[in-house]
């Protein structure tokens, strides 16, 4: 097992317990999409591509009243050390099911009744955290596409290491720590719209995780703003 | 143009505090009015809205268009209008009210793959945009060059009191036809005129959220400055 946390408090990666990893985040990567973002979240890479709105295939999926969302999270074969199956596995359709209903609050979607918009969600590279990773760049490139939004959607994970609360867990932390909790925050609201956990925390360690992650999500929405600012208001002669 | 307040804004900002009156493109949450899309807020005489800079295109009754044929049933024709919802363009509106569909052959008219000038004659939530060609101008477009460009865009193509197109029209001897959708033609009979109209047209696709750009447009075009002083400065 390896040593996740020194004696005075640095992670395995080298990071403090309140410290992200390293993110980027470009706006506009893809030219078929009608909007699309690319981000980095330490060692995670990802692509989101989003179309919409548009007509609804299958027919019977569409609502007379309001457009609807899905979304696909996929990982790369390449995307972990060991082949992985391209079929969508369990934890696939889990994440996109959660990835869905964390960026559904924040759409305004009333104005598009009879079509869908599909957001597609591309892990090539994956490093712990990943949901977490694609439902920021998803939110990014849903703003790029234009539809109507209440919010940003900004998210971060929490966890539990070593016996203390840390800010955003890597994939060894995540694997062999003892709690990991991913929340997704509307951030000008405050609302949560995603919050999952996984392992065993006291109501007292729950508080501060929750905490600590709802404050990584506001480091995070200020890199999605400032990548959006960056596309659309800085490539221009000013 | 008095005191308007200008600001770069992406979903989820508020814009302002108080009592005004959410426009365009914003959304009222207790007394602050929020920002829903990527743009530039402006608060003029209480009113709020943002003038988005990316986005799809939504009809609105008695938009001006440019569609492209992309099937028929026999009471109608079905068009590509760049945006979410098919337009249907009834027969009789083309060949009145007399119209039947045993004896008239709608493709006579207008084939798979034309383009149409047309107006958007009703639009709401429950069906799909009805179009119109029964005006001046509209039907079908014979010849031209079409551009795409963002819907979110056309109105700074056109610019105020249609300052911009005009300056572009009058350079280049051209004609341009702007759909609110986003799909222009330029038809021109000199073939320079015309790549200059179309790059001009470009021009103000990628630059259309930079200040002076009618400037801009016009050095490119090369119209010595201070003429024509109908500029927008913003």
């Amino acid at each position: 097992m390896t040593q996740l946390m020194s004696e005075d408090g640095i992670r395995c990666d080298g990071r403090r317990v309140d410290q992200l990893r390293n993110i980027s985040i470009r706006v506009g990567v893809l030219n078929n999409a009608d909007g699309s973002a690319y981000i980095e979240f330490g060692k995670n890479k990802i692509l989101a591509g989003v179309f919409g709105p548009r007509d609804v295939h299958p027919k019977h999926m569409a609502n007379q009243d309001t457009g609807i969302l899905r979304c696909r999270y996929h990982m790369s074969p390449f995307s972990v050390t060991e082949r992985k199956n391209p079929a969508p596995s369990r934890r696939e359709i889990e994440i996109s099911k959660v990835l869905k209903e964390a960026l559904q609050p924040a759409l305004i979607l009333k104005d598009f009744p009879r079509t869908v918009t599909d957001v597609f969600v591309e892990v090539l590279q994956a490093d712990g955290g990943s949901r977490c990773a694609a439902l920021d760049a998803a939110a990014v490139a849903l703003a790029d596409t234009g539809i109507p939004m209440r919010d940003l959607v900004s998210a971060c994970a929490a966890g539990k290491v070593a016996d203390r609360i840390v800010l955003d867990v890597n994939n060894e932390e995540d694997q062999e720590g003892q709690a990991d909790m991913p929340v997704a925050i509307m951030p000008n609201s405050g609302k949560v719209t995603l919050m999952q956990l996984d392992g065993i925390l006291t109501s007292e360690e729950y508080k501060t995780c929750l905490q600590t992650a709802i404050g990584g999500c506001r480091q995070v929405y200020e890199i999605q703003r400032r990548a959006l600012i960056e596309r659309y208001f800085e490539s221009g002669v000013q | 143009m008095m005191d308007v307040k200008r600001r770069y804004v992406i979903p989820g900002d508020v814009i302002v505090t108080g009592p005004l009156r959410p426009e365009q493109n914003v959304y009222q949450e207790g007394d602050r009015i929020i920002s829903t899309c990527i743009g530039i807020s402006e608060i003029f005489e209480n009113a709020v809205r943002v003038i988005p800079l990316t986005g799809v295109y939504v009809p609105k009754t008695n938009d001006l268009v440019i569609g492209k044929v992309v099937g028929t049933s026999p009471l109608s024709w079905e068009f590509d209008i760049n945006s979410c919802f098919i337009g249907f363009l009834p027969a009789q509106d083309v060949f009145g009210r007399d119209y039947s569909p045993t004896k008239d052959e709608l493709k006579q008219r207008l084939n798979i793959g034309d383009l149409v000038a047309a107006r958007v004659a009703n639009f709401d939530r429950s069906r799909d945009p009805l179009l119109t060609v029964q005006d001046r101008d509209l039907g079908k477009i014979e010849s031209g060059e079409l551009i795409e460009i963002a819907p979110s865009k056309v109105p700074r193509l056109i610019g105020k009191r249609g300052s911009m197109i005009q300056t572009i029209e009058m350079a280049t001897k051209a004609i341009i036809t702007i759909g609110q959708n986003g799909w222009i033609v330029v038809s021109c009979d000199d073939p320079e005129g015309l790549l200059k109209a179309i790059e001009a047209v470009k021009m103000v696709d990628d630059l259309a959220h930079t200040p002076n750009l009618t400037e801009r447009v016009k050095s490119m075009l090369g119209i010595p400055e201070g003429e024509n002083n109908d500029t927008i400065n913003e």
